[in-house]
């Protein structure tokens, strides 16, 4: 009998055209997304090589990590962003790449777009330049961020060489409280193991909390894998998997897919198969999440104090300048502090049930004064549904503005910034210094924590407004 | 794309003992606007580096004239976050092309070496005594010698291995990267994209 093997061996050695000996893997890619900002150096060095783009029809590109969201409709202002843009346009013209640019029915956050469209499968290998690739891993795909050198390998040679990861299990067993969402799940998890604790590793998320957990919730789960090291994260494909592609535009149909679906059952880890990490967590543990600190594992459950240093695993320095920055001190709640800014979106928490649960909590209120909220959809698509479940109404109704789609305010390279010293809850990643412009300070948390503060103006519990 | 063959390197070391230090620091994505790689090295550690006016911070290690040289000394998790190689680019354009630290995040490693910058992987104790070395003395140097994969701190001797595949090691010292070795597969690739289901 052969030895028993995780669902990411097999995925993975599906992929490997050659094991260099004492050396990477040679592996395969299926698919490959590119967006304005990683590419355009890629393909300036793969002409200065004399060579082309392999298969151009495995690679799709999107523009959203500098695009405006608001007034999508005129020239893009920002010069070095116009050219980015006219890059990638070209770029994938001259190459035969299909392109979904600012505008374009489809246009959308790359990870939102890819999904959305069926392009992602299960069993898939997919990268892109951008390090929360991981988001498709919910489907049962090995997916995960590259940077430019690789973009370049994967458009002249659809593969890359990686070194296979180590592996790493993280079971929740039981059942969610109310108001605890999968941002909170993952926020929990890195706050537990840390923003390093699982690099040098490819996350399997298995348990009971996973396996009830919707696609988008899966999607926003796997998307912070990176936050705590890992290159990627993913979970069995299941029948709510299959259930979410079937028929959408890109993925096959007929017998092809019937076809894929036999195999796409088969891939489950088999019993025995061995990790060399394996975390355990029980989703009683969890309650809503909010980040204090400047990287995603400093979080904790909202209705929480500010730990000593000795609790965390950051060094004392480190976590010292962390809260400087934040003007946060140690034993402070966080329930009750204030805030400036809401910013809804980004490929975490940017799609429709996102939105749904946002408005759950701003129905029949009103946005705070104090409070500047962006709401960002993470692709055209969402924004259509966002109208035409009538969310719309009710955002509108409690003053909230809809932007047009885009990273926006994720990575703050468009004019969407925080303003230096403001804070921030926000519906996105990454609460590193400057993250969401220079002096900006961040807190993360679930779209139910940011439509209270949204709505209150400060840090408010969502279970209170939920009754 | 080709850059310098890295073999032996010694070098005074610019330390920075802090942990955790992410892309958005070595590179905050306003800088990431160009369509061509230049002039990344300016704007390497820029909000650490410069007030908003554009005027040096004098606390900041880069602008302090005692500390220089192409290592730089990074605390644990040196490189987390994002997968933008524009970060690798600013270490490299600025004149390193040695990182040390305790621990890397995976993705700013592997740009690293894809650039012809390398990462070197230490024992926290190592770690610690070069701090402390650079504190004594800012002139203590490093000599890092890839053939034998060990690095020195030269003021006391101590040295540790470090580990590398040999494969990378063969690209850095030769100054090769993967994408030669992959033009050179085309026909196992052709024959294996065709049999992809889908
Ligand atoms: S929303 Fe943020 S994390 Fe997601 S792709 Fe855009 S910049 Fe990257």
């Amino acid at each position: 009998m052969s030895a028993a093997l995780t669902l990411f061996d097999k995925v993975w050695d599906a992929h490997v055209v050659k094991s260099i000996e004492n050396g990477p893997d040679i592996l395969f890619i299926d698919r490959h997304f590119i967006h304005e900002v990683t590419s355009p150096v890629a393909f300036l060095n793969m002409e200065k090589r004399g060579m082309h783009v392999m298969y151009p029809n495995r690679t799709f590109a999107t523009a959203d990590h500098n695009t405006p969201t608001i007034n999508q409709h005129l020239p893009v202002e920002d010069e070095l962003s116009a050219t980015q843009l006219k890059a990638l346009e070209s770029n994938s013209a001259k190459n035969g790449i299909s392109h979904w640019g600012l505008g374009h029915k489809k246009n959308g956050i790359v990870h939102v777009v890819g999904p959305e469209n069926g392009i992602t499968l299960p069993a898939m290998t997919i990268v892109c330049g951008d390090s929360h690739t991981s988001t498709h891993g919910a489907f049962g795909a090995i997916a995960f961020g590259i940077g430019t050198s690789e973009v370049e390998m994967v458009l002249t040679s659809q593969c890359i060489m990686q070194n296979k990861p180590k592996k790493m299990r993280i079971e929740i067993n039981g059942t969610l409280s109310d108001a605890v969402l999968p941002k909170d799940v993952i926020l929990y998890v890195i706050s537990k193991i840390s923003a390093s604790g699982g690099t040098g590793h490819f996350v399997e998320y298995a348990g009971e909390v996973f396996e009830n957990m919707s696609m988008e919730g899966r999607m926003t789960v796997c998307n912070m894998s990176i936050e705590m090291g890992a290159r990627g994260g993913m979970v069995a494909p299941d029948s709510k998997a299959i259930n979410y592609l079937e028929g959408r535009e890109f993925a096959p149909k007929g017998d092809d897919w019937n076809e894929l679906v036999t195999y796409w059952q088969t891939l489950k880890t088999d019993e025995g198969a061995e990790y060399d990490t394996v975390h355990v967590f029980d989703a009683a543990d969890i309650e809503p999440m909010i980040t204090y600190g400047t990287n995603p594992g400093l979080g904790i459950g909202i209705s929480k104090q500010i730990p000593d240093p000795t609790d965390v695993l950051d060094g004392k320095a480190s976590y010292e300048k962390s809260l400087d920055y934040m003007g946060f001190g140690v034993g402070q709640n966080m329930i009750g502090k204030h805030v400036d800014y809401v910013f809804m979106g980004s490929c975490t928490n940017g799609r429709i049930e996102d939105f749904r649960q946002f408005a759950k909590i701003v129905k029949g209120k009103k946005k705070a004064d104090n409070v500047t909220a962006w709401l960002v959809p993470g692709s055209r698509q969402v924004e259509a549904k966002i109208k035409e479940e009538g969310i719309m109404d009710i955002l509108t109704t409690a003053g909230f503005e809809l932007r047009q789609p885009g990273c926006s305010a994720c990575l703050a390279m468009n004019d969407d910034k925080i303003p230096e010293g403001k804070y921030a809850v926000s519906t996105s990643n990454r609460n590193f210094e400057g993250r969401q412009g220079p002096g900006a300070r961040t807190m993360l948390a679930s779209p139910l924590v940011a439509a209270a503060a949204a709505v209150t103006g400060k840090i408010t519990d969502p279970r209170e407004l939920l009754n | 794309m080709a850059y310098d063959k890295f073999h032996m390197l010694t070098s005074s070391v610019v330390p920075m003992p802090i942990e955790n230090v992410d892309t958005d620091q070595i590179i905050p994505a306003r800088f990431l606007k160009a369509v061509e790689r230049k002039g990344f090295g300016d704007n390497l550690f820029r909000d650490w580096r410069y007030n908003r006016d554009g005027s040096p911070k004098a606390d900041f290690v880069l602008n302090n004239p005692l500390y220089k040289g192409k290592i730089l000394a990074g605390g644990k998790n040196f490189g987390c976050g994002s997968s933008r190689e524009h970060a690798a680019w600013s270490v490299y354009d600025y004149g390193f092309r040695c990182v040390v630290s305790s621990f890397f995040a995976d993705i700013f490693k592997n740009n690293c070496m894809n650039i012809g910058v390398l990462p070197v992987t230490v024992t926290p104790e190592f770690l610690d005594q070069i701090f402390s070395e650079i504190e004594k003395n800012p002139e203590t140097e490093l000599t890092v010698d890839l053939p034998n994969q060990e690095i020195t701190l030269n003021a006391t001797g101590q040295k540790e291995s470090f580990d590398i595949s040999d494969y990378k090691k063969n690209n850095l010292l030769n100054g090769y990267d993967d994408i030669d070795y992959l033009n050179a597969m085309k026909s196992d690739i052709e024959e294996f994209a065709s049999s992809r289901p889908f």
